[in-house]
């Protein structure tokens, strides 16, 4: 779904050797990086770091939304929700692999995130309270997910760009199957529409959050456009999905919960109030509403699938040693 | 916490018929019945694929980054192996 890795990227980078001469030299013209190509330290670390934060986040994300598989109110519902949490999915295993061919592994990436020592996106720790909530998130966190994911496809790093092009195929139906969901709820009965606008009032800033701390406040950007890892700053991203988003919002007939919202008659772009960046910073460390429920819910999944691991492993190692005794039976 | 690791797969789809198994990506999974069932679920949700092949990663033997030049540099002088290189009067048509 998305990646707060982006503002994260490493500063101590030293691009005084040939080596680091030549590698610049191949991003500025646009020339992609592959796994075996020479490559600074912290460029490997930035990327192993936003990569596997952006694989946690889809992993975690299934979670919010698998919270209401069970209770989709029909069955055309509950089939769209299930394949898109079975893409969360997939989304995660895409990214995984794409950080394991800079040398980092699945395992080690795995318990870094049981450990809660990874992070992933803040917007995760928000409860989904409603059904209207399952039709914000595909909206709106899908949303803002596809305006920072986008420019990823043409990230430097050749397998992260190739596997953010595959998901952003996948992520379109995500956010119209959202809008639907709103629309449909918009339509309804007058409680059906107010819980369509509550869900907005609660979505609607950690939305604005997802995109990171403004321009003026975030140091690592430098690093990371060099590199043509990142493309556009945050506050850019920002305003191209609230100006998409808006009009989304009032053909629904629902109102931004921001007094301040307006458009710029003279620029066109609808301006935002201020963000409360310090519930921003609470819930990156950790404390978000739900954040101890998700780390939970994984380490419970993890654990009780110890045993299939553990048996597939034994499984195959029995029939790996079958083999090697007698190589003419199949194994 | 953790399991020893898992080994990968690569995972190659052919999209359609007349065309050739391509690179998708990796999977991680015990053995090779289990890496075609992850290789399924993890690439072919839509409809991407006629046909599946997987590998075992550390079967791949890949040229070396460092041997790129002694490895692909000679083509570039030899220029006489493309069609362009040979001169064939306008007046005799295409060829």
């Amino acid at each position: 779904m998305y990646s707060q890795g982006l503002n994260q990227s490493d500063p101590s980078s030293a691009h005084t050797s040939p080596e680091a001469a030549r590698f610049q030299a191949r991003i500025d013209a646009e020339d992609k990086i592959e796994p075996n190509d020479w490559m600074p330290e912290a460029y490997r670390r930035t990327l192993i770091r936003q990569i596997s934060q952006h694989a946690h986040s889809e992993i975690v994300g299934m979670l919010p939304e698998g919270n209401w598989i069970t209770r989709a109110p029909s069955l055309r519902r509950k089939a769209a929700l299930l394949a898109k949490v079975q893409d969360e999915g997939g989304h995660g295993l895409y990214l995984y692999a794409a950080a394991e061919t800079l040398g980092a592994s699945r395992e080690e990436l795995v318990d870094q995130l049981l450990a809660g020592k990874a992070k992933y996106s803040s917007i995760f720790n928000y409860p989904t309270l409603t059904w209207a909530d399952i039709g914000a998130i595909g909206w709106l966190v899908d949303g803002a997910a596809i305006m920072n994911q986008i420019p990823l496809c043409r990230c430097s790093f050749g397998p992260y760009a190739r596997a953010m092009i595959r998901v952003c195929k996948e992520e379109s139906f995500h956010q119209r199957q959202g809008y639907e969901i709103m629309l449909t709820l918009c339509r309804g009965t007058p409680a059906q529409k107010a819980m369509a606008q509550d869900a907005l009032d609660r979505w609607w800033w950690p939305c604005l959050m997802m995109f990171g701390p403004p321009d003026s406040a975030s140091q690592h950007s430098d690093t990371s456009m060099q590199w043509k890892i990142k493309r556009f700053t945050n506050d850019g991203l920002r305003q191209k999905f609230i100006d998409a988003t808006v009009p989304q919002g009032l053909h629904l007939g629902l109102a931004f919960p921001d007094p301040d919202m307006r458009q710029n008659a003279a620029t066109g772009h609808w301006e935002h109030g201020a963000i409360d960046w310090d519930e921003f910073k609470r819930v990156v460390a950790g404390g978000g509403f739900c954040a101890a429920e998700r780390l939970e819910a994984r380490r419970k999944a993890h654990d009780a699938g110890a045993w299939v691991r553990d048996a597939a492993a034994a499984h195959a190692a029995k029939r790996a040693a079958r083999q090697a005794a007698n190589p003419r039976i199949a194994a | 916490m953790s399991t020893p690791a898992t080994p990968l797969w690569e995972v190659f789809i052919r999209s359609r018929s007349g065309l050739a198994h391509r690179h998708v990506g990796s999977v991680h999974a015990a053995d090779a019945t289990l890496a075609m069932q992850a290789a399924r679920d993890v690439y072919t949700r839509r409809g991407e694929g006629l046909s599946v092949w997987i590998v075992p990663s550390n079967a791949i033997i890949a040229s070396d980054p460092a041997d790129k030049e002694m490895m692909f540099e000679p083509t570039a002088s030899k220029i006489y192996r493309h069609p362009t290189f040979y001169e064939v009067p306008d007046e005799v048509g295409h060829m």
